[in-house]
């Protein structure tokens, strides 16, 4: 198990937005995490990745534990991730925006008396090449089409060559077209690193196409787990969520 | 001390606390709808109380002249706040929040020489408020009545204020505006006639607090700035935005500082700060405030991307002209020149903090001063030669922009800002206070580089060498691996931890290297004039700084130079025809933020 999360609860006030959550990940596995509007998905990844303070509860990255960790001490130990509304860095260009992901996994971001320019430019523009950014490389991130904008955090968020990465809807605002293509990068890179990936996401032909296995959080529990086949016939999953028009 | 002592004390204390807070509730009113930071609020208090003083010598109605010229002047202030508002504010609400800061600094500076053109420099005093003369005796010690009423009044405003929060239409509009903005739009709210009606009703209550004060206080061309710090002070302590945080800080501030001045008068200038600072840092988002105002300020910096640098070729003309001509300038120009080099790095250094990491410091003065002195004291306390004393300046700097960073930088955006200032007013206050160490007001005199740097070409190359080779290796930092992933950290904070960087550690590095390069401007200022005081940490200074950054350009550090040049030569051509440069600044910086928000460069480079 690449992944172990043990008994994790998180309340806002009196809204228990992630109320005794355990799961288990396989390396290599790409599993979605569903549920409706505010069933705790985005806390569950933020307290994942150390954005945010667990009230209780573990998690266990391969041997080490990491639940307590600061952001950047946890992406260190190979957990990366997307954001649900895309966060690069506006003023950047394309290039320097994953540039600065790999110097940082270069343990060069504090290096004083030097140039960035040449720095790390092969594996930053194989990158780029990597998720078709190569044209846009000169371009200042905020100026991006929404579309190239996912693109742009998925090529950030491979930068450190993760273990596990986690994509918070990874496919929100894009063409149906463009969708089906991030996705297919993200199960061939999977494949080919063994990388382990837990993503949400709302459409649920981009879910039922590329997951392995299905996690469903309802009002920050888990209500079910299982293959797509198992899911769409779990009738609890069917009444709280799928009936609601997925 | 007698217990009758005390309690008048705490009265005089809390009367002072109501004024401040009538002044502070307008603050707080308005940044909590507008997220403007009203610097002119001072001005506005100010131009009330005189104001005042002028209507109730002219208005014929006997007795009733003084509460009818005082009502008349609040009335009027509340209609220049509408003036301002819908002329100038409304161009810049969607700005970086720098640029709002200037352009009501700019006001400050125009109604200060307004208010100087129009009543003169001597201080004023006002009338004695009718009916309310005199004074009451209250545990055996006389107390003044006018105070009293004062007492009185504070809360019976803020009871208004309540009614007006939570009892009407409107009030709820307010309160909603305060928690989320976007939803009030939503809501189909006209958003426009919303702020300016909050702009107007602050200002209302600034020029009412201004008009209240005549009767206590003497009219002098300083009471802006005077309040407006400790009303920032008693805003930022209360809860930014927030209304009755900040009516319980006023009254904690004003008994603090009643007392203060009774058991350690030496410290009173800085109590209050103190007050600040431990209240920032322990609880960042102040008494009444809420944490979430803390998020949602991920992109503080500029908006526009990094201009491309200068070309290679320019710089090495500038650099031969540089070392080629002052050799024939006569020496008063070469020591202009020094002056502009010293403010040049200066200003590349505050570029790094604000530009590059997108920290807004109001207190960067004290690495100048703490350079400055660190200058000075270690040839005249430690014995060093001078050439030892300049390289271990900016050393001390550096040590002192350490401690002050590591409280500073884990705060965001205003916060920050407060924070720094409170600092620096606390690093003043200490150089103020020590006077075995540092002279205390004097300042340090005789502060001379040895004979043989001592001549101005001589020296010009010193400074140049300092100042060029401090502002080439902060234009590196910014471009090395460093400055990127600070500037990532700018742009967005969150998505910058989740690759693995330590914000709160770059930024701290970026503190105390701006610290350093700062404090070598300040070692090259002092051998320039010979002299340090303790003006050199002050806020003013900081303010230079932080304009000559925003006229020369923001988006690179090669701005800063071209500022503070362009600065120090309207200094010294504007001063030489009119006294009244203030005005002048202020009315160059409010075309430059509606009209060109994005500095000399910007323009330039829009050009091309």
């Amino acid at each position: 198990m690449i992944l172990r999360v043990r008994d994790l609860r998180k309340a806002f006030g009196g809204v228990h937005a992630v109320d005794g959550v355990s799961l288990e990940l396989p390396r290599g596995e790409i599993r979605a995490l569903i549920g409706p509007n505010g069933a705790g998905k985005t806390t569950l990844f933020n307290i994942l990745t150390g954005q945010l303070a667990a009230d209780s509860g573990e998690v266990w990255l391969g041997a080490a534990r990491i639940s307590g960790l600061p952001p950047h001490a946890i992406w260190r130990r190979g957990v990366s991730r997307t954001f649900q509304i895309t966060a690069t860095f506006g003023t950047l260009s394309v290039f320097e925006n994953v540039q600065v992901a790999r110097l940082s996994e270069a343990r060069r971001s504090l290096t004083l008396w030097r140039q960035a320019g040449g720095l790390e430019r092969d594996r930053s523009q194989a990158l780029l090449a990597f998720v078709g950014l190569t044209d846009q490389a000169a371009r200042p991130a905020g100026t991006l089409a929404y579309g190239d904008l996912k693109k742009l955090e998925l090529a950030i968020a491979l930068a450190n060559d993760p273990a596990l990465l986690l994509l918070d809807e990874p496919t929100a605002g894009m063409a149906p077209a463009e969708r089906s293509d991030l996705m297919r990068l993200i199960v061939s890179i999977s494949r080919e690193r063994g990388l382990t990936v837990l993503f949400t996401e709302h459409d649920m032909d981009v879910v039922w196409s590329v997951a392995e296995r299905i996690l469903v959080l309802h009002q920050g529990r888990v209500i079910a787990e299982g293959t797509p086949a198992e899911v769409r016939a779990n009738a609890t999953v069917q009444q709280v969520y799928l009936g609601e028009g997925g | 001390m007698s217990a009758s002592l005390l309690l008048v004390q705490l009265l005089s204390g809390l009367a002072h606390a109501m004024v401040l807070f009538l002044i502070a509730s307008g603050l707080a009113l308005i940044f909590g709808v507008t997220r403007i930071v009203n610097f002119a609020h001072g001005s506005f208090y100010m131009l009330a109380a005189y104001l005042t003083y002028s209507l109730a010598q002219r208005l014929p109605l006997g007795a009733a002249s003084f509460y009818a010229a005082g009502l008349l002047a609040a009335l009027l202030v509340g209609l220049l706040g509408l003036c301002v508002e819908v002329g100038l504010l409304r161009r810049v609400y969607q700005a970086p929040e720098l640029y709002q800061l200037l352009l009501t600094f700019a006001l400050v500076l125009v109604i200060a020489d307004g208010v100087r053109v129009v009543w003169g420099t001597e201080n004023l005093t006002g009338p004695e408020a009718p009916g309310l003369g005199g004074a009451v005796p209250i545990a055996g010690q006389l107390f003044p009545t006018y105070d009293l009423a004062l007492i009185v009044l504070g809360p019976a405003v803020a009871l208004a204020l309540w009614a007006l929060f939570y009892r009407t239409r409107y009030g709820i509009l307010i309160r909603a505006a305060t928690l989320d903005r976007e939803m009030v739009a939503v809501l189909g709210v006209d958003q426009a006639r919303l702020f300016t009606s909050v702009f107007v009703l602050g200002s209302f209550l600034a020029g009412l607090a201004g008009a209240l004060q005549v009767p206590r206080q003497a009219l002098t061309n300083v009471m802006d700035t005077t309040i407006i710090t400790e009303a920032f002070v008693v805003v930022v302590v209360g809860g930014m935005g927030s209304v009755f945080g900040a009516l319980l800080s006023a009254a904690l501030i004003g008994v603090i500082d009643a007392f203060g001045v009774l058991a350690l008068p030496r410290a009173s200038l800085v109590l209050i700060f103190v007050v600040m600072a431990v209240v920032l840092i322990v609880r960042p988002w102040g008494l009444l405030g809420r944490p979430a105002a803390l998020e949602g300020a991920e992109s503080a910096g500029p908006v526009t991307p990094e201009g491309a640098a200068v070309p290679r070729p320019w710089l090495w003309a500038l650099l031969a002209a540089l070392i080629v001509i002052p050799p024939l300038l006569p020496s008063f120009l070469v020591w202009l020149l020094v002056e502009v080099l010293a403010f040049s790095l200066f200003a590349a250094s505050l570029h790094l903090l604000m530009g590059a990491g997108g920290m807004v410091s109001f207190g960067h003065a004290a690495a100048f001063g703490l350079g400055g002195y660190g200058a000075a004291l270690l040839m005249q306390q430690a014995g060093a030669p001078m050439p030892l004393a300049f390289a271990g300046a900016p050393i001390v700097a550096a040590a002192g922009a350490a401690v002050i960073g590591f409280f500073c930088v884990r705060l965001s955006s205003i916060y920050f800002a407060m924070l720094t200032l409170a600092f620096a007013q606390i690093a003043y206050a200490i150089v103020h206070q020590w006077y075995d160490l540092t002279g205390g007001d004097n300042g340090l005199l005789g502060v001379w580089p040895p004979p043989w740097l001592a001549s101005p070409v001589r020296f010009f190359y010193l400074a140049l060498a300092a100042c060029g080779g401090g502002i080439a290796l902060l234009s590196l930092i910014e471009r090395a691996p460093f400055g990127l992933t600070l500037r990532a950290t700018r742009d967005h904070a969150r998505r910058a931890e989740a690759i693995g960087v330590n914000v709160r550690r770059h930024r701290l590095v970026a503190f105390v290297l701006a610290g350093f390069f700062g404090g070598l401007a300040g070692a090259t200022f002092v051998y320039l004039k010979g002299s340090v005081f303790p003006e050199y940490l002050t806020a003013p200074l900081s303010i230079q700084a932080l304009v000559m950054v925003l006229l020369g350009g923001v988006q690179s550090v090669a701005g800063a130079p071209l500022g503070a040049a362009v600065y120090k030569l309207l200094d010294t051509l504007v001063t030489r025809y009119t006294g009244y440069w203030q005005a002048v600044l202020g009315g160059i910086l409010i075309i430059l933020v509606v009209a060109f928000p994005r500095g000399i460069l910007g323009v330039v480079r829009d050009r091309r």
